[in-house]
Order: structure tokens, then C-alpha cells, then sequence
């Protein structure tokens, strides 16, 4: 009867192919040989496989732990290491006979068990993680997360309020103890840790100031909770009763940011993300077309006075591309009333354009994606930025990147002043022949022959360019700050800065990629013109939309959740040589230029609108920081509980490192925001 | 009078979500090599075909808006001419929306139209054999409290429930556990059908719960 066969490790595998193919043992395995396979083989090399594979186990467990000649593994591996050079011995005097055959087997076995321990004592090294600093870490974000979501109701009021409160006498006591508390937990683990602690290598001045940032937050959240539970005992001042009913497109937004949140638990998930988000955004747009077409095509009985109030429960998505042929009052057979569209609202042939507008957005979604393959599963599979870039279409490539700068230029130019118009051309023509000097496109007098430059030149001249137009929008913020009274050179100022970056964006992209920023200029366009502002939607939907776009640009641009995608030439764009500072800011503004674009274009519409609604900026700063908190920290919770997952270090580490970067640079933009709110009111008692 | 016919629309219902069954187990029995997952294109067919003459049937039998006027033979196939290039026209359009989505302009092209053939039988042939060729009457229906009559509150129900479980039906695509009914569109197609039947079960279920709520306005 055939035995049950045996289970190894996977980690056996790459031993056993290195010592199959007679190749070095690679440093860093912890597996052991699958000692069948070399079954065939005399025992002399087969004691030599085992015992290349135990040295290489050893020298690891001595790079790895201090204390190596304590441990059992190796102990045994020594013990074995003698026998073998007994049994050497006696091989050599050429004694053949059972005794020796079975001192091999012997010193085989002995061996094996070595190994198996040694591989035990690595793997258990390896999979230790330095729980004290990642609890520190959870603790902290959680904390924050807790606060934003705890201040919500008050922070998308009109007044848009956030308050840290820290006032009451007890609480500073807590805070006192809390201190304290921390300190001697701190204490008790660095002075019993075994194994090294990051937390506990940090200097005694940086580690108390972490531990007053987690108690000064706990006392916050306390107070915030306080003061819930008293707003709960009183009784409310003027009971309106706030009817707030939910339209799709809220519960698109909830069912999508909850559903996202948890799909980061799936491996897969988080290697195709770009399919969450390029899904979200296609409903979210099929939702809009939905309430256009309501808005537009409404057929009721009831009076006007409801007009703008009837929310609609069921619809078909195949009716609302029938909504056009409507239109007409009376002419059916049907008893029902006249057509009423509310009176603010857009006649004419702009109605036909805004009811259009989803379904160009929806075409321009499907023709990105199409553009870069992203992600694992389906990333072999040729797309056309592979076709573009391969180098017998140099002159299509050319065509489709002198397009893309024209468009971008339109599309930017509207809202700049003539300088900064004048300055934009110029640079993205001084773009398009940096992309000539250094070979990706061609000009159309160049047939060939011209000699491939780094084009450090011309990109330093783009670089002026866009400082230029970035100190224009600059010097026109900080006059509209003075002037407190002027919002159309506040609005310029901001869009000139959106501008100059645009312009950074376009000249630290691939050729391939320019068509991405035309359709993110495009959709902004379209979106603002014909849907935001008509449908009136309020602040926190527009941050959310906006921050669905930025994710869903983030992919359309190529970027995916591993390292592999990042584009590390963008670091070297007018610079002789690697230097490291702005390196790391072009690599990065390049990696996330998608979801930074929409969230500056985020800040001047917001701006914009703070003629409707005076807390529009605040709200969105809120809505954005809680927006971005609420996946980082679940996922942080997510991944340590998946620590011990296979996948841990080639698909959920590299997204915390994405995570990670997408959080400062968040920061970043709600700093910019706050700096822009007229309406501060971020007090700290 | 409400209560017979709330039993009414419980057996057309179930009479309908019977043949789906019918359809996934009979043609096992007369063909060979028919699986659900293996021959899917030929179940959607055969799917889309049954609920498709189930419904032209059961209107005909039932007929629950009939208006009282005679109509001229050339009315009834100008009518049905109307009828069929609706349908045409929403199956075209289930195809776009189903590209734009995300599913391959040029490859696996009669996979994605059989789709939409079997999304336009679960809602768009409803509405034609209920409400008629008639636009606005569609509108009507899908808006709401617009529904006038059980039937119609059935066809809003139905059709929700049936874009919703194709909606969710789209989740198991980007996992790589590699399964048989991962291939694209069964996981899709497999979604729309239980959420058409749920939707046929939940329907009467719902008017029943909610029989004094509703108060359908007179025509």
C-alpha cells in the first residue's frame, strides 16, 4: 500500500532546487533539503547536501541572534558536524562494509533533526515582530481616528467646528497619570526586552513626548465622549427635526467606503484595488446620470413646492438613457402632469451637454483603463501604453503627446491671468522638447540622427517656469489674505497654483501618460460645470467624489500597490545626478500626482463656493482627513492581525508603505487647506 | 379583492422563478454535456428564452392592465414591432454599460451580449409586457410612489433586485481562486438570476407586509 505522503514546508523548496541545480544555497532560506529527492545519490554526497545545508542554517541563526551557540539547533548541527568527520574518516581507510553504511545512516538522521530544529529556531526569529512599537503606533492612529470620527456632528455643522478640548482640572490630572502610566510601562519593556524594540532605541526626550501625544489625545477623546453624553441628558434647544433623507449617492458612498475599507483584508483585493476603485467611480457616475435625469425629466402631479425635494426609490438603469425622449409636456396618453424642472436650474442645449457629461466620463474612465494594466492578475496583458511605447510607434507616441499638452493647456488656461497664461504655454512646449532631448518623442523636422541628451536644460527651464507661475498664485493668495474683501484674486491665485503644478505633473510624466492628465483636467472641467454646481451637492460629497477620483487616477496613471510600479525616473528629471532630497519629492509628487491634483482642484472649488456656503473649506478639510484616517488606520489594525500571513511582506507591506506616504501627503494638503480657510476656527483651550 | 390578487402575482411569480429551474435542470436531462458552468452560453439562452415566453404568456393570460379599447390589428403589430426594437435597444444599451464597466470591447463580445440579453429579459421585457412600449410610463412606474398597482410595485422590486445582485455579482472577479465560475460573465449572470428570483419572492412578500400602507391611486 502506497504511504502517505509526507508534508514539507515551502520554504523546503528553494534548498532543495539549489543543492538540485548545484547552486549556492540562497542566504536568507530557512528551509531544509527534502531528503527523497537526493535519495538516489551515495551517501557520502548525500551527507554533503545536508551538511552545506546546516552550515548555511547556521551562519544565518549567527547573523540573525547574538546568543547562536546557545541555541539547540545548533548545538545539534555541531554534534553532527563530528559524527560526519568520524564517518569521513572511516570511508577514507576504505572500510565498506554494513557498520559504515549504517554510521551513515545514523549521522544522516542526526543531521536532519538539526536541520529541522534550526529552521524551527530561524523561522520563529524571523516571524517575531516588535509588538511593543507597533502597539504604540495602532494606539496613536487609532486615537486620532477616534477624535475625528467622535467631532463629525459638530465639524459638518455650519459653524464647522473642530475642538480638541483639554479645559477641565480632572482631565489634566488624567492626563498627569496617564503620563506617568506610560512611563513605567515604557520602562518595564526596555529593560526586560529581549529582542531589538524601536520604540525602546528612540531617545528618553522623543519617547516622553510620544507618550504626553497619546494621553493628551485620550483626555481629548474622554472630554469629546463627555460632552456627547451630556448633549444626550439635556434637552435639545430648538428640536428641528433634522429630516435628512438618504439620495443613492449616499448610500453609494457609504456602502463604498465600507466595503473598500474591508476588501483590504483580502490579498487579492489589495493587488487589484484599481478594480474597487474603477468600479466605485462607474456607479458613482451611472448614480449622477440617475439624479440629472430626475433633475431634468422629473414627471409628477404634485405642486412646485416639492419640486426640488421628491427623491426617487426605484430606478432602472436602463431608463435613464430613455429620459431624453421625454420631454414633452402633454403629448401623451398618460394622465399625468406637466414636465417641471426647477427654475434654477439649466435650460437649453446645456441640459443635453450636463446629461451627457457621466457617460463622457464614463468613456474617458474605460479608455484610461485600457491605457495602463495595473495590478497582477492581468498585468501581462499588452495595453496600449505598451503599444505606445515601443519603439516603432515614436511618432504616434509624438502626435498623441503634442495633443495632450494642447489640450492641457486649454483646459488650464481659462482661469490664468496673461502671464501666467503666457508662462504656461511656455512650459509645456519647453516640456514636449524635454521629452525630444531625451528620445521619447520625436519633433516632426527630426527624422532620426539627433544625438539623446539627459535634457537637463530644457527641464530646468520648465522648473522656472512652474516656480514662476507657483510664486505668481502665491503672491496673489497672500494679497487676497490682506485684503480680506477680494475672492476672484483669491480664486485666480489658487487655480495659477494648481496650474504650476498641472505643468510639474505634465513634465514629469511619461509621454504615455500624458492623455491621463488631459482627462483629469477634462473630467474636473465637465464636473464643475455640469453637475457640482447644478446639482448642488454639498461639501462633503463633493470631498468624497473628488477623493473616489484621486484614488481612481492613482491607478489610471500605472501606479499599483507594489514597489515594482514606481517610477524612479521621474526623481532624476533635470538633475546631473542622484540627489536625494528633491529626488524624493519629484519621485513622490509623480507617484501621487493623481489624488494630489483632485485634492488642490478640491481646495479651489471649495474656495469657490464659499459664497454659498461659508464652512465649505472646513468641511472639506474634515471630510478629507477623515476620508484618508478611516483606511489607514483599519488597515493598520488589519495587517497586524495578519502578520503571520504568507503574503505579508510581498502584498500587505507595500501597501502600508503607500499608505504611509499617501497620509503625509494628505497632511500636507489639509495644512494647505487650513492656511485657505477664511472661516478658522480651530480652537484649542 | 386585493388579497386574490396579491395570490395572483404569488403564483406568476413563483410560476416564473419555477422556470428558471426548469431551465438550469431540464436541458441536463435532453442534452449531453449541459452544465450550468460549462455550457453557460447556452444556459443563458436557453434562461432568457424561458422567462422570456413565460412572461409574453402569462400577460397574455393574465393581462393585468388591459385597457377596454379594441385595437386595430395593425395597432398590435405596430405595437410589437415597438416592443421588439425596445428591446433590441436596451439590450445594446446593457452591452455599453456592461463595456464601460470594464468587460473587453473586442474579445468574449457574445458572452457580454448574451449578459445583457438576459439583464434586458429580467427587467426590460417586464416593463414592455406590463406597461407597453410607453416611455413615460416607464418613468412613472420607477419613480417614486409612482407605482399604481401591485403588479407594478412587483416590476419596480424586480428589476432593482435584479441590477443589484448583478452589481454584487461583479465582486468575486479580482480574487485569484481561479474557479470555474470566476470566468467572465458567469459569476455576473449568476448574481442578476438570484437576485430576479429573490426579487420574484420577496415582491409579494413585501406587498403583503405592507398591504395597508400602500394605497395605489386610481387611474
Amino acid at each position: 500500500p502506497p504511504a502517505q505522503p509526507e508534508h514539507v514546508q515551502q520554504t523546503d523548496l528553494a534548498s532543495t532546487l539549489a543543492i538540485g541545480l548545484g547552486l549556492p544555497i540562497s542566504r536568507n532560506s530557512v528551509g531544509n533539503l527534502i531528503l527523497p529527492v537526493v535519495g538516489g545519490k551515495t551517501m557520502r554526497e548525500q551527507l554533503r547536501f545536508v551538511h552545506l545545508n546546516g552550515f548555511q542554517l547556521s551562519r544565518l541563526l549567527q547573523e540573525n541572534i547574538p546568543a547562536y551557540e546557545k541555541d539547540p539547533g545548533y548545538e545539534h548541527f555541531k554534534i553532527a558536524e563530528k559524527s560526519h568527520g568520524n564517518w569521513i574518516k572511516l570511508y577514507l581507510e576504505g572500510n565498506n562494509s554494513e557498520i559504515l553504511l549504517n554510521l551513515g545512516k545514523k549521522v544522516l538522521k542526526q543531521y536532519l533533526e538539526a536541520l529541522k530544529t534550526l529552521s524551527s529556531s530561524l523561522s520563529k526569529q524571523v516571524a517575531q515582530y516588535d509588538m511593543y512599537s507597533m502597539m504604540v503606533g495602532t494606539v496613536i492612529i487609532m486615537e486620532v481616528l477616534i477624535l475625528l470620527l467622535l467631532s463629525v456632528p459638530k465639524a459638518l455643522s455650519k459653524q464647522a467646528e473642530f475642538e480638541v478640548p483639554l479645559s477641565p482640572p480632572l482631565f489634566s490630572l488624567l492626563f498627569y497619570l496617564m503620563c506617568l502610566m506610560l512611563c513605567a510601562v515604557h520602562v518595564i519593556v526596555c529593560t526586560s526586552a529581549e529582542s531589538l524594540c524601536y520604540f525602546c532605541s528612540m531617545s528618553w526626550l522623543t519617547a516622553v513626548g510620544v507618550m504626553m501625544l497619546i494621553s493628551a489625545l485620550m483626555c481629548g477623546i474622554l472630554s469629546a465622549v463627555a460632552k456627547i453624553l451630556e448633549n444626550y441628558r439635556l434637552p435639545p434647544k430648538n428640536p428641528v427635526a433634522s429630516s435628512y433623507s438618504w439620495s443613492e449617492i449616499d448610500v453609494l458612498i457609504l456602502a463604498g467606503t465600507i466595503g473598500h475599507v474591508l476588501s483590504l483584508g483580502a490579498s487579492s483585493f489589495i493587488e487589484e484595488e484599481h478594480q474597487t476603485w474603477y468600479f466605485l467611480i462607474n456607479t458613482l457616475c451611472l448614480l449622477l446620470c440617475q439624479e440629472l435625469c430626475r433633475n431634468n425629466f422629473l414627471l409628477k402631479e404634485c405642486d412646485p413646492q416639492h419640486s426640488t425635494n421628491v427623491k426617487q426609490n426605484f430606478d432602472s438603469i436602463g431608463e435613464s438613457s430613455k429620459c431624453k425622449n421625454i420631454d414633452i409636456p402633454a403629448a401623451s396618453n398618460s394622465k399625468l402632469g406637466k414636465v417641471t424642472s426647477s427654475s434654477e436650474f439649466i435650460k437649453g442645449s446645456d441640459k443635453w451637454i450636463s446629461l451627457a457629461t457621466p457617460w463622457i466620463i464614463l468613456i474617458c474612465c474605460r479608455l484610461l483603463r485600457s491605457l495602463n494594466q495595473t495590478g497582477v492578475q492581468w498585468a501581462h496583458r499588452p495595453d496600449f501604453g505598451h503599444w505606445l511605447t515601443s519603439s516603432e510607434h515614436k511618432s504616434e507616441l509624438s502626435l498623441l503627446a503634442a495633443v495632450s499638452l494642447l489640450m492641457i493647456f486649454f483646459l488650464v488656461q481659462r482661469r490664468c491671468s496673461l502671464v501666467s497664461k503666457i508662462a504656461m504655454a511656455l512650459g509645456l512646449l519647453g516640456v514636449y522638447s524635454y521629452r525630444a532631448a531625451i528620445g521619447n518623442v520625436t519633433f516632426p523636422w527630426q527624422h532620426g540622427g539627433k544625438d539623446i541628451s539627459k535634457g537637463i536644460t530644457e527641464a530646468r527651464f520648465v522648473y522656472v517656469f512652474v516656480l514662476g507661475i507657483v510664486f505668481s498664485g502665491t503672491k496673489d493668495l497672500l494679497k487676497s489674505q490682506v485684503i480680506s474683501s477680494d475672492s476672484s484674486t483669491k480664486s485666480t491665485g489658487l487655480w495659477e497654483v494648481y496650474s504650476g503644478l498641472v505643468l510639474l505633473a505634465a513634465l514629469l510624466f511619461r509621454p504615455h501618460n500624458l492623455p491621463v492628465l488631459v482627462f483629469c483636467l477634462l473630467i474636473q472641467t465637465m464636473m464643475t460645470k455640469y453637475i457640482w454646481i447644478p446639482l448642488k451637492f454639498d461639501a462633503a460629497q463633493i470631498t468624497i467624489m473628488h477623493y473616489w477620483f484621486g484614488q481612481a487616477f492613482f491607478y489610471f496613471q500605472g501606479n499599483s500597490n507594489g514597489i515594482a510600479t514606481v517610477d524612479i525616473s521621474a526623481g532624476f528629471v533635470g538633475l546631473d545626478s542622484y540627489v536625494e532630497i528633491p529626488a524624493i519629492f519629484l519621485t513622490a509628487f509623480a507617484t501621487y500626482a493623481g489624488p494630489f491634483l483632485w485634492a488642490i482642484h478640491l481646495l479651489c472649488y471649495l474656495s469657490s463656493e464659499v459664497r454659498r456656503n461659508s464652512a465649505a473649506v472646513g468641511h472639506g478639510c474634515f471630510c478629507y482627513a477623515l476620508m484618508r484616517s478611516i483606511p489607514v488606520a483599519i488597515y493598520v489594525v488589519l495587517v497586524t492581525g495578519l502578520r503571520y500571513h504568507l503574503f505579508i511582506w510581498s502584498v500587505f507591506s507595500p501597501k502600508l508603505l503607500y499608505e504611509g506616504v499617501h497620509v503625509f501627503i494628505t497632511a500636507a494638503v489639509c495644512l494647505f487647506f487650513t492656511a485657505m480657510d477664511q472661516n478658522h476656527s480651530y480652537k484649542v483651550q | 379583492m386585493r388579497e386574490a390578487e396579491v395570490r395572483r402575482l404569488l403564483a406568476a411569480n413563483l410560476l416564473c422563478a419555477l422556470a428558471i429551474v426548469l431551465a438550469t435542470l431540464g436541458p441536463a436531462l435532453l442534452l449531453d454535456g449541459f452544465s450550468v458552468l460549462g455550457t453557460h452560453l447556452t444556459w443563458l439562452c436557453i434562461c432568457s428564452v424561458c422567462v422570456a415566453t413565460l412572461n409574453i404568456i402569462l400577460h397574455l393570460v393574465f393581462k393585468p392592465n388591459q385597457s377596454p379599447k379594441r385595437r386595430s390589428f395593425g395597432h398590435k403589430i405596430s405595437r410589437f414591432l415597438k416592443c421588439c426594437i425596445y428591446f433590441f435597444m436596451s439590450c445594446i444599451l446593457f452591452h455599453a454599460i456592461i463595456v464601460l464597466y470594464g468587460a473587453p470591447v473586442i474579445e468574449l463580445v457574445t458572452e457580454t451580449f448574451l449578459f445583457a440579453v438576459l439583464l434586458s429579459t429580467f427587467t426590460t421585457l417586464q416593463c414592455l409586457c406590463l406597461l407597453g412600449p410607453n416611455i413615460q410610463a416607464w418613468i412613472r412606474v420607477f419613480s417614486k410612489n409612482g407605482a399604481m398597482s401591485i403588479w407594478e410595485s412587483s416590476l419596480q422590486i424586480t428589476s432593482v433586485c435584479t441590477i443589484l445582485g448583478a452589481w454584487f455579482g461583479a465582486f468575486p472577479i479580482p480574487l485569484d481562486w481561479d474557479r470555474p465560475w470566476q470566468v467572465w460573465p458567469i459569476s455576473c449572470s449568476l448574481g442578476a438570476t438570484f437576485g430576479y428570483m429573490a426579487g420574484l419572492i420577496i415582491a409579494p412578500l413585501w406587498i403583503h407586509w405592507n398591504r395597508k400602507q400602500l394605497t395605489y391611486k386610481s387611474r
